[in-house]
């Protein structure tokens, strides 16, 4: 009975697994094959090229997804910590309707809105002229690599302070109100009592955007110009322009390393955290 | 008192300036879509007006070609999205599996990989097959990418039916099958809905795969934006993604009332 059960199960699932196998897993193969196969046999050949061709642009992703992290994490714990720890209400209530927004645009259309927002005659700058803040002939356009960052940090930061907040408001607040009776500052009780305890939550967060932002195409297409560039785009024009699937591939294995790199550190914690836990 | 004053004039210019960094981007999208000329140095549009608007709704234009094509396929993406994840879902929940974890593993790996470096080996193999640039094939390309919502929403749907209410099916006579039809598939429906809904919605929001899949023959929306965009046609562009921003929004607001905390709180176990 247990035997067929089991063999039931399986059945159930195979079709679900097969569309992965078929789509995600032999493509990924196929892309590590790829990328390790040069006209003499197994080797690093198309790495070399790569890194002759792109290495610039290897270390501009790193750049722009590390700075973009960093402040997703930065500007999420603000948001997340005034939600939690903010005493005055109407303050609280706006920025929790307001901070959500971008949460479920997609990435193409927070792309095409930065690239008319941030362009030098865009409504950012205009805004800043017409207040008198800037003169009109020094408005810059900042559709390069700021622009990139600034896309992702507006996309990514509500996700990573929507779980942090859900994160914070299930802590014990008997430790915030004895920290706060003697004495401590709001930001000290937030730094001090409050981060340690969602410490997991905002790595789960700012390691998934991590990985978002090293996959999104459109974003570096759209916002910046095309020298220097992302990673994606480099890929995406090697087989556009030159159908070269192995330099395109040894760019993707590249990206699946700095994956496994942020995968290997936040195992690394898990493992820590539960290990004194 | 000139303290509280002063401390409410920062709060109030925070929040001002938060809102600025926030819906500035979308009302410029606002701007474009009825900017019938703009250019430098003017601040605002130039000529004001519908006629894009117009254009893109034009019944016989490559817009509306396009959200029909989009729509088609996300239809069909939940679909097929739906025949394999109900079943597996099921089998998660409420079946014995050896490598469950592994399994459901497996499902969330698509996310957790740089997608571009799949995509253009999916497109080289699909190549091979004759599936490059057909529905099909972007079809199956979105349903995978999006498995993890499916079959992770049905499983926690599965599994947050009550048993009781199925042994009592079954002691008055009902077979598995029929248990399963009337009982537990009613009881679990709105999540399966709600689950429903992220696939179509990642299929309709989705560029890259159908960026290097779809080409030449199917465009949607996505791509009809960033071809007009690099094109340099910011008013179809912009009047594109506004569209493309509509059931997003009616996400956001409507979510909570499909995805309930039992299902919820069982997402992913």
């Amino acid at each position: 009975m247990l035997r067929t059960d089991r063999a039931f199960g399986l059945l159930l699932v195979a079709p679900a697994l097969a569309l992965v196998t078929a789509l995600f897993l032999v493509p990924l193969g196929y892309s590590v094959v790829s990328a390790f196969t040069t006209p003499d046999g197994l080797g690093l050949g198309n790495f070399v090229k790569a890194f002759e061709l792109y290495s610039g642009d290897v270390v501009y992703t790193i750049f722009i997804v590390v700075t973009s992290t960093v402040l997703t994490g930065l500007v999420a714990t603000a948001i997340a910590g005034y939600l939690t720890m903010g005493e005055t209400h109407w303050l609280v209530t706006g920025l929790a309707w307001l901070y959500r927004w971008p949460l479920f645009i997609p990435f193409i259309v927070a792309a095409q809105c930065m690239r008319t927002f941030l362009a030098k005659n865009g409504l950012a700058n205009n805004t800043l002229v017409a207040f008198g803040l800037i003169e009109a002939a020094d408005t810059v356009s900042l559709l390069d690599w700021r622009g990139v960052i600034i896309t992702f940090v507006w996309k990514q930061a509500p996700f990573v302070a929507l779980l942090l907040a859900g994160a914070m408001a299930s802590i014990d607040r008997a430790t915030i109100e004895a920290a706060r009776n003697l004495g401590a500052g709001r930001l000290r009780c937030l730094i001090e009592i409050v981060l340690p305890q969602v410490m997991p939550t905002l790595m789960v967060g700012l390691i998934l955007s991590f990985v978002t932002m090293l996959s999104v195409l459109s974003v570096p297409l759209m916002v910046a110009g095309s020298q220097p560039t992302m990673l994606t785009v480099d890929m995406a024009f090697r087989i556009n322009a030159y159908g070269d699937y192995p330099v395109a591939n040894a760019l993707g294995v590249v990206s699946y390393l700095m994956t496994a790199i942020v995968a290997w550190f936040y195992l690394r914690y898990a493992v820590r955290e539960r290990g004194v836990a | 008192m000139t303290r509280t004053l002063a401390g409410a004039t920062l709060k109030v210019t925070l929040l001002v300036l938060l809102a600025f960094a926030i819906i500035g981007p979308l009302a410029n999208l606002v701007l474009w879509s009825f900017a019938e000329r703009w250019y430098f140095p003017f601040k605002l549009p130039v000529t004001w007006g519908v006629r894009y608007w117009e254009v893109v709704f034009r019944p016989t234009g490559v817009a509306m070609a396009s959200l029909a094509t989009s729509i088609s396929i996300a239809l069909l993406t939940v679909t097929v999205a739906l025949a394999v994840s109900i079943p597996a879902g099921y089998a998660l929940a409420r079946l014995r599996l050896p490598f469950r974890a592994l399994i459901m593993i497996v499902f969330l790996l698509p996310q957790a990989f740089p997608g571009v470096a799949i995509y253009i080996n999916v497109a080289r193999i699909f190549y091979g097959l004759g599936l490059t640039g057909t529905i099909a094939g972007v079809v199956i390309v979105h349903a995978a990418h999006a498995l993890v919502y499916s079959v992770w929403i049905t499983s926690a749907a599965f599994a947050a039916v009550d048993r009781d209410l199925e042994f009592a099916a079954r002691n008055i006579g009902a077979s598995p099958g029929w248990t399963f039809f009337t009982v537990t598939l009613p009881l679990a429906a709105p999540g399966i809905i709600a689950s429903a809904i992220f696939v179509f919605l990642e299929s309709l929001d989705e560029f890259t795969g159908t960026f290097f899949v779809g080409v030449p023959n199917v465009s949607t929306l996505p791509l009809l934006l960033y071809s007009a965009s690099m094109g340099g046609n910011y008013q179809i562009a912009s009047i594109t993604a506004l569209i493309l921003l509509v059931p997003s929004i009616l996400f956001m607001l409507f979510v909570e009332r499909f995805l309930k905390a039992d299902v919820l709180s069982k997402i992913g176990r």
